[in-house]
C-alpha cells in the first residue's frame, strides 16, 4: 500500500473522529454520550497500542506473563465500589480536575506537591506516549512497506504528522473551557467508539489467527507444545514467577487509578457516581475479552515465522503474509485507535495538570491578578494548548532519540512503575488522617530516586551504551548494589524488582515521617475532609480553622478576573444564601475563603487558587497554642452543654418528683381535713346530746321524775363518750405519728387473754354472752401488754356488740405458727358484709349495713388496733371465708 | 288537727329531747332512724315537717330530701336539715338541693321549735 493512500485513510479516519467529538459535544446532554456504557468503553481507554500489540510480543516471547497487567484492572473492580466511589465523591465535592490537584488538595494545598506529582506523571507519561507514536510509526511502515524513517529528517516522516494531527484534535476538544472540571464529552465520546473499533479489529484478527489460519485453538496448541521451550512459556515458572506475577498485578492495580488517562477518564470525566455499577462488571469483561486471541496470536505467529523477533507486530504481519491486504488495514485501524485515544486523552490530563499545577501557581499568578477575565480564561486555555503541543513533541523527541531501541511492552511497564510512586500519598492519605505534605514529599521522592537506580538509569545505559557492566557488578562493585538485585534479591524482573523497592520505601518513608512531623491545620482540615468525605458538608463549616482579615470586595475581584462578574455574582449570591447571610456582608469568613478556592481550582487548580485567595486576605499563621485553644473552647462548649442538659433532666425528675409528692400531700391533706370533719362530727354528736337534755331540764321545772332521769342518765353516757373519744383521738395521733415508741416485754399471751376477757367479762354477764379461750398453753413472747390488752379489748368489746344477748358466743384461741403467733376472735354475730371487709381497719368507718342501733363506739377501734399491731411488725386482718359471725385475726412475730 | 313532725337521726339521745319537746307542743311525732325507715314512713303518715340529719347509714339526709323534692305527692312537706355538718360549703349544697331550712348542731331546742313554727306558718 502506497505511504499517501495511508496517510489519506488516517486523515479520513481522523476527520470521522472529529466528527463524533463535534456531535457528542453539541449533544453533550444526550443519552446517546450520557450513559454507563461509554463511561465503560471510555474507561478502555486503559488498552493503548501496549496492549493492542505489545501484549502478544510479550506472550510469544514469555508466555502468559501478559495476563497480569489486566488481572490487576479485574481484581481493582469489585474494591472500586468503595475506592472509587470515595475518589469520586471527594473529586465532585472539591472541583478536582486532575491526579495531581487531588493528591495537592488532600496536603492542604500544596503547590509543591502538586509540581511533583505532575513532574511524576510526565515522566511516566511521556516515554509512553512516545511509546505509542512508535507503534504507529512501525506499523505504518509494516503497512506501506518501506523501511524506517531517517530520525534526522523529521519533516519527511509521517508519524510526526499524525502526531501534530493528535495534538490538534486533543487541543481542539480539550480546552473548549477553562474550567478544566467542565466535561469533554467529545473527548469520551470517540474515545468510547475506539475502543468499540479495537476491540472488533482485535478479536477479528484472533478469529482469523486461530480459525482461519489455524484449525482453532486445539491445534495451535497441539503444534507449538512440541517446542522445546514450551513449558516455560505456559506455566508460572515456580515461586520467582509467582512473585512476579504479584507485583505486576499489584503494579497494574494501582495504574487503574493512578495513571492520568485513567484518572481523567473514571473521574474527572464521570458524571455520575451511579456509573459505576456498570463499569464494576463490564470492564473486566471487556479487558477479558481483549485477551481471549492474544497467546493464540502470538502462538500461531511463532509457528509460521519461526523466531518472535518481530512477535508485537503478528497481527499485522500474519493477515499481510496471507495478502490479506484489507484485514490489515483494519487491524492497523484499531491499534491506531488505542493509539489516538490514549495520546488525546493522556495529553489532556497531563496539559491540565502542567496548567494549574505547574506553570499558573509558579509563575502565571501575578500577571492573572492584573488582567481582565476574557483575557485570563484565554491565557489559560492558551498554556494548556501549548502543553498539549509540548508533550506531543517532547514524546515524539522522545520516540526519535530513545524508543526505537526498546520494547512496548518494557517502556510501558517502566511507566507504571514510576507512576505508581504516587500510591502511598493517594491511597494512604484517603484513608489516614495523619498522612502529611512533608512525608508524602519525601516519600514520593525516594521512591522515584530508587526507580531510577534500578530501572530507568540501568535500563536505559544498557539499551543504548551497551553499558552492563555496572548492572552486573553493582555500584562501585559493591554485590549489594546491583541495581537489578539491590540487597540480594535477585529472582524478580527488573520491573518487579524496582517496584517492590520503591514502593516500600516510599511508603515507609511517608509513614515515618507522617508519625513523626505533623502537618500544619491548613494541611489538617483537608485531611479530615478527604478521609472523613461524607461529613465533608458538616466538616468544611466548623473544622476550617482560620484566623485573619478579609475582605468579600477583594476576595470577589479576584474571583471576576476568572470566572467574570456574572458569574462571581451568582456564584456569591448563592453563597450568602446558602449559609443566610446578608448580601452585603463585608468581612468574609472562612467558609467564603473555602468556597472561593473551590470556585477557582477548576479554572487554575488547588494550588494556585490557595495562592490567589490568599494574596488578598491577610491570614495570620494560627500557632499550635492557638489551635488547641480553639479546640479547648470548643470542647469545653460541649462539655457545659452536657452538663447542662444533665441539670435539666435532673430538674425534670425533680420535678416529676415534687409533683408526685405534691399529689400525696394533696391527698394527705384532703385525708386530713376529713379525718378532722369526722372528729368534730363525731365530738358534736355527744355534745348536741348533752346541750338539748340540759337545755330541756332547765326550762322544765314540771318535768316528770322519771324522764329527767333519762336525760340526766343519758347527759352522763354523753359525756362518757365525749371523753373516750378525745382518748381515743390522742392515742390515735401519738401512734400514727411514730412519737411513741412501744416499749416490748417477755408476756404471757394466755395471762393477757385472760385479763381482757375479765375486764369484759361485767358486760358479756349483763348479756348473758359466753367467752370462751380455748387455750390453756403457756406461750411467751415480747410485747407491750398494755397495747396488746387495748387491742384485745377493743375486738372483745366489738364481738360484744353485735352479738345478739343470749344467744351469742365469742371465741378465743391462739397458736404457735412458723415464727409468729396468731391469736383469734371469733363471735356468732352477723359478721362483717363483704363490701365491708376490707375497710373495717380505716378511721371512723362504720359498716353501711347496720340495722341495729347503732352501737356505742369511737369509729377509732379497729384503726387503733391496726396501729398497735403493726408497731409490732405483725398484721391484723377480717378473716373472709368466715360466714357465721365475725372473725378477726392477728398475729405476732416472735423476734 | 296536729302537725306531724318526722325527726330522722341515728342518734337516740338527740331523738329523746327532740320528741319530748315536740310532743309537748302538741305535734304529733314520728321517729325513723335512718333515710330508708324515714322514706317509709313518709310515704305511709305524709309528715308536715322533716327534722333531717345529714350522715346517717344507708339512705342519707341529701338521698331522703331528693326524694321528697320528687315526690308530687310531697309537695307541701317541709323539710329541715338539722346537722353537725355546719361548713358554709354544706349549708350552700343542703339549700341548694331544696332544703327549706338547715340548722346545725349542737342546737338550741327552743330555737328548732321557733323555726319549725316559722316554717309551717
Amino acid at each position: 500500500m502506497s505511504n499517501y493512500l495511508l496517510f489519506i485513510i488516517i486523515v479520513c479516519y481522523l476527520a470521522i473522529l472529529f466528527l463524533i467529538a463535534f456531535l457528542a459535544e453539541k449533544n453533550a446532554k444526550s443519552k446517546w454520550v450520557n450513559n454507563p456504557y461509554v463511561y465503560t468503553l471510555s474507561l478502555a481507554v486503559y488498552c493503548s497500542a501496549w496492549t493492542y500489540y505489545g501484549s502478544i510480543g510479550n506472550a510469544a516471547n514469555s508466555g502468559i506473563s501478559f495476563l497480569p497487567i489486566y488481572l490487576g484492572p479485574v481484581i481493582a473492580c469489585p474494591l472500586w465500589i468503595i475506592i472509587m466511589r470515595k475518589i469520586l465523591q471527594i473529586s465532585k465535592q472539591h472541583k478536582i480536575s486532575s491526579i495531581a490537584d487531588f493528591i495537592s488538595l488532600r496536603y492542604g494545598n500544596n503547590r509543591f506537591l502538586g509540581a511533583l506529582t505532575t513532574v511524576i506523571c510526565l515522566l511516566g507519561t511521556v516515554p509512553y506516549i512516545s511509546l505509542q507514536l512508535k507503534a504507529i510509526s512501525e506499523t505504518f511502515e509494516i503497512i506501506v512497506g518501506t523501511p524506517a524513517a531517517t530520525p534526522n529528517r523529521f519533516f519527511d516522516d509521517s508519524t510526526f504528522y499524525i502526531a501534530v494531527l493528535l495534538a490538534i484534535f486533543a487541543a481542539f476538544f480539550g480546552t473548549q473551557k477553562s474550567d478544566a472540571t467542565e466535561k469533554h464529552r467529545g473527548i469520551v465520546t470517540t474515545v468510547a467508539f475506539e475502543s468499540i473499533l479495537k476491540l472488533i479489529f482485535f478479536l477479528t484478527i484472533g478469529i482469523y489467527v486461530t480459525y482461519y489460519l489455524f484449525d482453532g485453538t486445539q491445534d495451535i496448541y497441539d503444534k507449538i507444545s512440541v517446542q522445546a521451550d514450551f513449558t516455560s512459556l505456559a506455566t508460572l515458572n515456580g515461586l520467582e514467577g509467582g512473585f512476579n506475577w504479584l507485583f505486576t498485578i499489584l503494579l497494574s492495580f494501582m495504574a487503574i487509578f493512578l495513571l492520568p488517562r485513567q484518572f481523567q477518564m473514571a473521574v474527572v470525566e464521570n458524571n455520575r457516581e451511579k456509573h459505576l455499577k456498570h463499569a464494576i462488571w463490564l470492564f473486566p469483561l471487556y479487558l477479558l475479552l481483549f485477551n481471549i486471541f492474544v497467546i493464540f496470536v502470538a502462538w500461531g505467529g511463532t509457528l509460521t515465522f519461526g523466531d518472535t523477533t518481530k512477535s508485537e507486530y503478528f497481527t499485522l504481519l500474519l493477515p499481510l503474509q496471507n495478502n490479506d491486504t484489507f484485514l490489515a488495514l483494519l487491524v492497523f485501524l484499531g491499534g491506531f485507535s488505542a493509539v489516538i485515544s490514549m495520546v488525546v486523552v493522556s495529553t489532556l490530563a497531563l496539559s491540565t495538570m502542567v496548567s494549574n499545577n505547574l506553570i499558573i501557581p509558579y509563575g502565571y499568578l501575578e500577571k492573572f491578578i492584573q488582567s481582565h477575565p476574557e483575557k485570563n480564561s484565554s491565557y489559560i486555555k492558551n498554556i494548556r494548548r501549548i502543553s498539549i503541543f509540548l508533550i506531543i513533541i517532547a514524546a515524539y523527541i522522545f520516540y526519535v532519540n530513545f524508543s526505537i531501541e526498546l520494547s512496548l511492552y518494557s517502556i510501558g511497564l517502566i511507566s507504571f512503575v514510576i507512576i505508581s510512586q504516587l500510591a502511598p500519598s493517594f491511597f494512604i492519605g484517603m484513608f489516614w488522617n495523619r498522612g502529611s505534605a512533608r512525608a508524602s514529599t519525601i516519600g514520593m521522592i525516594t521512591g522515584f530516586l530508587i526507580t531510577t537506580y534500578t530501572l530507568i538509569l540501568p535500563f536505559t545505559l544498557d539499551s543504548f551504551a551497551g553499558f552492563r557492566d555496572w548492572v552486573d557488578k553493582g555500584f562501585f562493585n559493591i554485590n549489594m548494589l546491583r541495581p537489578y538485585a539491590l540487597f540480594g534479591i535477585d529472582f524478580l524482573s527488573p520491573p518487579a524488582h524496582a517496584f517492590f523497592w520503591s514502593l516500600i520505601c516510599n511508603t515507609l518513608c511517608y509513614l515515618f515521617f507522617s508519625i513523626i512531623v505533623k502537618g500544619n491545620y491548613r494541611e489538617r482540615n483537608y485531611a479530615e475532609m478527604f478521609v472523613d468525605n461524607k461529613n465533608y458538608f458538616s466538616l468544611q463549616d466548623n473544622v476550617l480553622v482560620w484566623k485573619g482579615e478579609a475582605y468579600v470586595a477583594d476576595i470577589k475581584n479576584v474571583l471576576i478576573r476568572f470566572l467574570g462578574e456574572e458569574r462571581t455574582q451568582r456564584a456569591l449570591n448563592l453563597f450568602f444564601l446558602k449559609y443566610k447571610l446578608p448580601q452585603n456582608t463585608q468581612l468574609a469568613d472562612a467558609r467564603l475563603i473555602n468556597f472561593s478556592e473551590k470556585l477557582l481550582t477548576g479554572s487554575i487548580g488547588s494550588a494556585s487558587s490557595k495562592i490567589l485567595i490568599d494574596s488578598v486576605i491577610k491570614e495570620e499563621e494560627i500557632t499550635l497554642p492557638e489551635v488547641l485553644k480553639i479546640l479547648e473552647e470548643s470542647k469545653e462548649a460541649i462539655s457545659k452543654n452536657k452538663i447542662l442538659s444533665e441539670k435539666s433532666e435532673e430538674l425534670t425528675s425533680l420535678t416529676s418528683q415534687l409533683k408526685k409528692a405534691n399529689e400525696e400531700l394533696i391527698l394527705k391533706d384532703r385525708q386530713k381535713d376529713e379525718f378532722l370533719d369526722t372528729v368534730a362530727h363525731e365530738l358534736k354528736t355527744p355534745l348536741t346530746g348533752i346541750r338539748a337534755a340540759t337545755e330541756l331540764l332547765q326550762d322544765e321545772s314540771e318535768m316528770p321524775a322519771e324522764v329527767k332521769d333519762v336525760f340526766l342518765n343519758n347527759i352522763i353516757q354523753d359525756t362518757d363518750r365525749l371523753s373516750r373519744l378525745i382518748n381515743n383521738i390522742l392515742d390515735f395521733e401519738k401512734l400514727s405519728t411514730d412519737r411513741q415508741r412501744v416499749v416490748m416485754s417477755k408476756n404471757n399471751i394466755k395471762i393477757t387473754i385472760d385479763k381482757a376477757i375479765q375486764s369484759i367479762q361485767h358486760i358479756a354477764s349483763k348479756k348473758n354472752i359466753a367467752i370462751r379461750l380455748k387455750n390453756q398453753q403457756t406461750i411467751v413472747l415480747l410485747y407491750n401488754e398494755d397495747r396488746i390488752l387495748q387491742v384485745l379489748t377493743n375486738l372483745l368489746s366489738n364481738a360484744l356488740k353485735y352479738c345478739d344477748s343470749e344467744t351469742g358466743i365469742i371465741a378465743i384461741d391462739y397458736k404457735r405458727l412458723a415464727g409468729y403467733l396468731r391469736v383469734r376472735v371469733k363471735d356468732n354475730g352477723k359478721g362483717i358484709p363483704d363490701e365491708d371487709i376490707d375497710y373495717i381497719f380505716n378511721k371512723f368507718y362504720q359498716s353501711q349495713d347496720q340495722n341495729i342501733i347503732k352501737p356505742q363506739g369511737s369509729g377509732l377501734g379497729l384503726a387503733i388496733s391496726k396501729q398497735i399491731i403493726e408497731k409490732h411488725n405483725g398484721s391484723i386482718w377480717a378473716e373472709k371465708t368466715y360466714k357465721t359471725g365475725a372473725c378477726i385475726v392477728f398475729k405476732l412475730p416472735f423476734n | 288537727m296536729k302537725k306531724k313532725i318526722l325527726i330522722v337521726d341515728d342518734e337516740p339521745n338527740i331523738v329523746m329531747t327532740l320528741e319530748y319537746a315536740f310532743k309537748k307542743q302538741d305535734y304529733e311525732v314520728l321517729i325513723a332512724r335512718d333515710g330508708s325507715e324515714a322514706l317509709m314512713i313518709i310515704e305511709k303518715n305524709k309528715p308536715d315537717v322533716v327534722l333531717l340529719d345529714i350522715m346517717m347509714p344507708k339512705v342519707d339526709g341529701y338521698q331522703t330530701l331528693e326524694y321528697i323534692k320528687n315526690n308530687t305527692m310531697l309537695v307541701n312537706t317541709k323539710v329541715v336539715f338539722l346537722t353537725a355538718k355546719n361548713k358554709a360549703s354544706d349549708i350552700e349544697k343542703g339549700l341548694k338541693l331544696g332544703a327549706d331550712k338547715y340548722l346545725v348542731k349542737p342546737f338550741s331546742v327552743k330555737k328548732i321549735f321557733a323555726e319549725v313554727q316559722e316554717l309551717l306558718g
